[in-house]
């Protein structure tokens, strides 16, 4: 019955650091080389140069990449507005995520908790492309949303926000505006589960310590509840804003032709055919994340995970 | 403390049902447009109701291929990322060793970062070393971030289910072979599959990284953009979405009754 096979496994039950060792060794091949070695090569490629004249990547160490890319105003002006754009969605997510999230924890029923919950993470883990496509139709110009805008005798409030500089444009879709609906829409999900989670994991033995305290519901909630929540956000706020930075389909699809980091680095590399340059752009939002999670560990955002 | 008919609660519950139609109805409107009879625009109300968009996208050649490599590549990322995440489970679970948490932040990696960092590497990194684009470049950049969804799931059962039972397995004389084969697998068997859905669901939608390591090949969602961005036949594309949505949805509920089931019974 016992078979060299059996034998082996017990031979490795034995020995329990080869076995440690066996075990994770394909997962950190794989991610050493295949992962971490494709960002070191990256890396390694941001320090390479193009041939101005013959378009061949010279494979000596220069900053010539990072020299162009910001020496360039426009350069300067995608990271501008690509960071803006992130933190702003960021932002409102939060917003409109947390009473969705607080009555998801706080007040929703024992049969209605569940259905809430799969109703935020279907749409989270649905397709991505489908939804940027559905928001193009919506936002026709003949689509459902003028309609809906028509009917309701609407129509001149959204040529008036339309007119707005910096957010306007011909049409919804060809605006800041209908780009930071769809990041809104497209990431909320995104937000909603950790400040849920978060909110979840508030004992409520600390809300009637609170009102037993004299705390009425505000003060509660400002002085308990948010604190106590907040690391969700912060969690949620690392997925919607890293996902904006790195995003290049829905300034593709929506909005008007003005580049983003994603778009920038795309274009580089495809059409431009200069990896280097599309090297040195990639680490812009490198570094932007880096800086980031290193301020929402301080915020306690990785317990909340 | 909280009275059920206050302000405060009708303000919730009116910002939660608003929330719910934002992130839902724009699902919904696609799925009505792939029976639109409307051929060029995106016309609203629709004229006409009509299923004969999904005859023409049933006779669409490019449709099939696209669908046979996205399976193909969703197939084979799971089935590397299951085999990767879960030795790496066994591992982690119950074991202190040096560098422990560093390998679950070198998991999540892949998809922390943003998906044109990971593109980009993959595809620079291809590039310096002279590998062909294929089938095979696609898979390698999806397995690396699927490994996520089956190593999580996986831990996830193994922390919560209880260690005794593989000690009964041992007492009773049993080998680490069978106890593995016996009481682990099947212990952890619905969490594998619940990961494994997960990863496929994911793979089957990814479009950034995939644009990157494609080449001249096309999946699913490769598909779509080139067909968003220069459109042939309207109504297609949006049989296709509904396919998609189709895909990833049933996936994403299978799994989440494999999960769900299992906290049940733990608890």
């Amino acid at each position: 019955m016992t078979s060299t096979f059996d034998k082996f496994f017990t031979f490795l039950f034995y020995r329990k650091s080869l076995a440690l060792f066996l075990l994770l060794a394909p997962l950190l091949i794989w991610l050493g080389v295949v992962y971490l070695g494709s960002l070191f090569t990256l890396l390694i490629q941001s320090f390479f140069s193009v041939d101005s004249f013959s378009g061949v990547i010279k494979r000596e160490f220069t900053l010539e990449s990072y020299y162009d890319l910001f020496r360039q105003s426009t350069n300067w002006d995608i990271i501008i507005r690509t960071s803006t754009m992130a933190f702003t969605v960021t932002v409102v997510s939060a917003i409109i995520a947390f009473p969705i999230a607080y009555y998801m924890a706080m007040n929703a029923g024992p049969k209605l908790k569940p259905i809430l919950y799969l109703g935020v993470m279907l749409p989270l883990w649905s397709s991505y492309l489908v939804k940027v496509y559905s928001w193009k139709l919506i936002m026709a110009k003949e689509g459902i949303l003028t309609w809906c805008l028509e009917r309701l005798g609407l129509m001149n409030v959204l040529d008036a926000i339309l007119a707005l500089p910096v957010i306007g444009g011909s049409s919804l879709s060809f605006s800041y505006l209908g780009m930071f609906l769809v990041f809104v829409y497209i990431w909320l999900p995104y937000m909603i589960l950790p400040i849920q989670a978060s909110l979840e994991r508030i004992p409520k033995s600390l809300l009637e310590a609170s009102s037993d305290l004299g705390g009425g519901p505000s003060q509660t909630f400002r002085k308990v509840i948010l604190p106590l929540a907040f690391p969700g956000v912060v969690a949620g706020s690392i997925f919607t804003f890293s996902l904006s930075l790195g995003d290049y389909i829905i300034p593709t699809i929506i909005g008007n032709s003005s580049y983003f980091i994603g778009m920038a680095v795309y274009t580089h590399q495809g059409t431009a055919g200069n990896i280097p340059l599309a090297a040195a752009f990639s680490v812009v939002p490198i570094i932007i994340m880096m800086i980031y999670l290193s301020i929402a560990k301080r915020l306690g955002a990785f317990d909340a995970l | 403390m909280r009275s059920k008919w206050n302000l405060g609660s009708i303000g919730l519950k009116t910002a939660t049902l608003f929330g719910f139609l934002f992130i839902h109805i724009p699902i919904l409107i696609i799925i009505m447009y792939a029976f639109s009879t409307d051929e060029k625009t995106f016309q609203f109300p629709l004229p006409g109701f009509t299923t004969k968009w999904f005859g023409v996208a049933w006779e669409r050649n490019d449709i099939w291929e696209a669908i046979i490599l996205s399976s193909q590549v969703a197939l084979i990322s799971t089935f590397i990322a299951i085999f990767l995440g879960t030795l790496a489970c066994l591992a982690v679970y119950r074991s202190q060793f040096f560098g422990k948490e560093i390998i679950s932040f070198l998991v999540i990696l892949p998809i922390a970062l943003p998906g044109i960092v990971t593109g980009i590497s993959l595809r620079s990194a291809m590039s310096l070393f002279g590998i062909p684009f294929s089938t095979w470049t696609i898979v390698i950049a999806h397995a690396t971030f699927c490994i996520v969804t089956v190593y999580n799931n996986v831990l996830a059962r193994l922390r919560r289910s209880s260690h005794s039972m593989v000690e009964a397995s041992m007492d009773l004389g049993a080998n680490p072979w069978q106890t593995f084969r016996f009481v682990i697998l099947p212990n952890i068997a619905t969490a594998l599959l619940a990961g494994g859905m997960l990863s496929f669901a994911l793979s089957f939608d990814e479009v950034i990284v995939t644009t990157f390591t494609a080449g001249q090949q096309s999946t699913v969602p490769i598909w779509m953009l080139t067909e968003f961005i220069r459109p042939r036949q309207r109504p297609v594309t949006n049989v296709v979405a509904v396919f998609v949505i189709l895909v990833t949805t049933i996936p994403i509920l299978v799994a989440y009754y494999l999960t769900k089931e299992d906290d049940g019974r733990k608890k």
